[in-house]
């Protein structure tokens, strides 16, 4: 191979599409933060009849092939789905093709992983410890934000991370939803596909992989150093 | 109506507590087998469980009163709970801890914040996380953090089950300070008859979700019906135990010892910090007491007492408890082999001396469980 692949200085469409799938994947993972924390909080601590649908329809993106999810975004979300039209014409938001489409794509390809650390984090918080704070003087929301948060802290960090890596890796989902636009939904799982459907395009596309391991340590160092944070910030200074 | 007063009735399942009772100022021991309903009660009355009907007030204030649909919320009934495991925040220190209660329902408690840290012997705790206490101080960082919530009564729910018995007995003279020195009602829950004798004030047996005796600590806890029904099966057969209500009578500090009266009778302990006149309870076990027939001189056992036997009753194998008596009020039990007895030609209304071979404050000597 010639130096050309392990070349520091990055091309602009390299810049473009890392940037992109950066973005895409802080957004969506920030997006669903939310909801993934109270769809957890539910799932850990409340019964109710159709529980078990809620449940299945969280997890339904990590089973499905990932076409089906982003067909059905574009059912959905895209111009003339019941959403995406609705959005379009009273908020004048558009999702379908540009950048968060992709970002939504993401979200709902990474919400399974999430939701699913958090619950368990939420599992692990003993609920004795919750009605102490009540007896304490704390009322419900006090002790979420008391106690609840704080202890779940090393899960949301967890849940958020998974979401953000699986957002890194996200294409079947993305490319159905927003298509495969330069600069504008081409992230990097993309731009590394159109790079192997160019005849010359070997070395793009490894230049492609190299950026696409090294963000992905780099996600996966940050989440370690996080985690290893808030579990001292729990359990105090061995 | 000063205290708390409650009538419920709740079904879990084939389980049904059904508990009438009040609790004044001091300590109200309940006390029952596993399973009794003891926690399940002290969460509905500190509101972390709605009874399905019945009513539990407070100093005349309605606290859940399931007939007209009242039900106050846990964190507005200023009612301190300390829990079986002390649950402390395992984010916090300990200092931020004990604030909690204070910070959300104002630091105008029982006594002050420096005073109760000092009570329970805190200070050198308070920078701590509670990952790095031992047991023993994780409890008392608990109950100080429930004393600190400004309550106005407090339920303690098996604090020292989760600890050794060498822990166990280090913490009982906080709860003891407690007590005396605080104006605060407390109800404390056990399965040990020991700490119950030695803490509370006034007793409640629970069996299986309903009030089987309530009264005067020995009087109920000397009844061998309810030795059986807190203890279950006959283990209170295997090692009966009397309890006693004795007063410190003086204190020698060379010595190391205390006299206390029992009675007619006086008895030496190793020494006690508790003032002149106070009463202490003593559960003293058959099995340590010995009988001889006439006063013995040159043994090293100390306690001596004169007393008259008033019962023998075989308890099969070999095994016989005599019944002495000090005094009309004053009664001890003690076990000796039946040929001992027939030896001693051992009859009631004969004169005999009890010769106490180990007397310490109930749940010093040993624990019972």
């Amino acid at each position: 191979m010639s130096d050309a692949v392990f070349s520091l200085s990055l091309s602009p469409g390299e810049v473009q599409a890392l940037w992109l799938s950066l973005k895409t994947g802080v957004v969506g993972t920030a997006l669903s933060l939310g909801p993934g924390i109270a769809i957890a909080w539910v799932l850990a601590r409340k019964n109710f009849p159709g529980k078990f649908w809620l449940d299945g329809l969280v997890y339904l993106p990590l089973v499905l092939p990932p076409v089906v999810t982003g067909y059905v975004l574009l059912l959905v979300f895209g111009h003339n789905g019941p959403i995406g039209h609705w959005l379009e014409t009273q908020l004048g938001f558009v999702l379908a093709f540009n950048w968060k489409g992709a970002a939504l794509a993401s979200a709902v390809m990474g919400f399974p992983l999430m939701v699913r650390a958090i619950r368990l984090a939420f599992e692990a918080v003993d609920p004795k410890l919750e009605a102490a704070a009540r007896t304490l003087g704390a009322r419900r929301f006090d002790v979420f934000l008391s106690v609840t948060l704080p202890l779940i802290t090393p899960g949301i960090i967890a849940g958020a991370l998974l979401a953000f890596a699986r957002a890194l890796g996200e294409f079947g989902a993305t490319i159905t939803f927003v298509a495969n636009i330069p600069g504008e939904t081409q992230t990097l799982p993309i731009a590394l596909y159109s790079a192997l459907q160019l005849p010359d395009g070997d070395i793009h596309a490894m230049r492609f992989v190299i950026l696409s391991l090294v963000l992905a340590a780099a996600a996966l160092a940050g989440s370690e150093y996080l985690a290893r944070a808030a579990q001292t910030r729990i359990r105090g200074q061995a | 109506m000063s205290g708390l007063s409650l009538a419920i009735q709740h079904n879990v399942g084939d389980f049904r507590l059904e508990v009438t009772l009040t609790a004044e100022s001091g300590v109200t021991g309940i006390i029952g087998p596993s399973g009794a309903g003891k926690s399940m009660l002290l969460k509905m009355i500190a509101g972390l469980e709605r009874p399905a009907s019945g009513h539990i007030s407070f100093a005349g204030e309605v606290l859940s009163d399931a007939a007209r649909g009242v039900f106050l919320a846990p964190e507005h009934r200023r009612i301190g709970y300390v829990f079986q495991d002390a649950l402390l925040f395992p984010h916090m220190s300990v200092v931020e801890n004990l604030d909690y209660g204070a910070k959300r329902r104002g630091n105008a408690g029982v006594i002050s914040r420096d005073d109760i840290i000092a009570l329970l012997g805190l200070e050198r705790l308070l920078t701590r996380r509670p990952h790095h206490l031992s047991g023993g101080e994780a409890q008392r960082v608990a109950i100080g953090r429930a004393l600190l919530s400004n309550p106005r009564l407090l339920l303690m729910d098996e604090p020292l089950s989760s600890l050794d018995p060498r822990r166990r007995h280090g913490i009982l003279p906080f709860i003891e300070a407690l007590h005396r020195q605080l104006d605060l009602p407390i109800i404390y829950v056990s399965h040990n008859i020991d700490e119950i004798t030695r803490l509370a004030d006034r007793v409640i047996v629970l069996h299986a979700g309903k009030v089987a005796a309530t009264g005067n600590v020995a009087d109920v806890l000397n009844q061998p019906a309810m030795q059986q029904l807190i203890l279950g099966d006959d283990s209170g057969n295997d090692d009966p135990a009397m309890i006693v209500e004795a007063h410190v009578l003086a204190h020698d500090v060379a010595q190391h010892v205390t006299e206390l009266s029992l009675g007619p009778a006086h008895l030496t302990l190793p020494l006690l910090h508790r003032p002149i006149g106070d009463m202490v309870r003593l559960r003293i076990h058959a099995r340590d007491i010995a009988i001889a027939t006439e006063p013995l001189q040159g043994i090293s056992v100390q306690n001596i007492i004169e007393t008259t036997i008033t019962e023998i009753t075989s308890t099969g194998a070999g095994r016989v408890d005599v019944t002495l008596s000090l005094s009309d009020t004053h009664r001890l039990t003690a076990r000796v082999t039946q040929r001992a007895s027939d030896k001693l030609a051992l009859v009631p209304g004969m004169t005999v001396w009890a010769l106490i071979k180990s007397v310490a404050l109930a749940s010093d000597s040993r624990s019972s469980n």
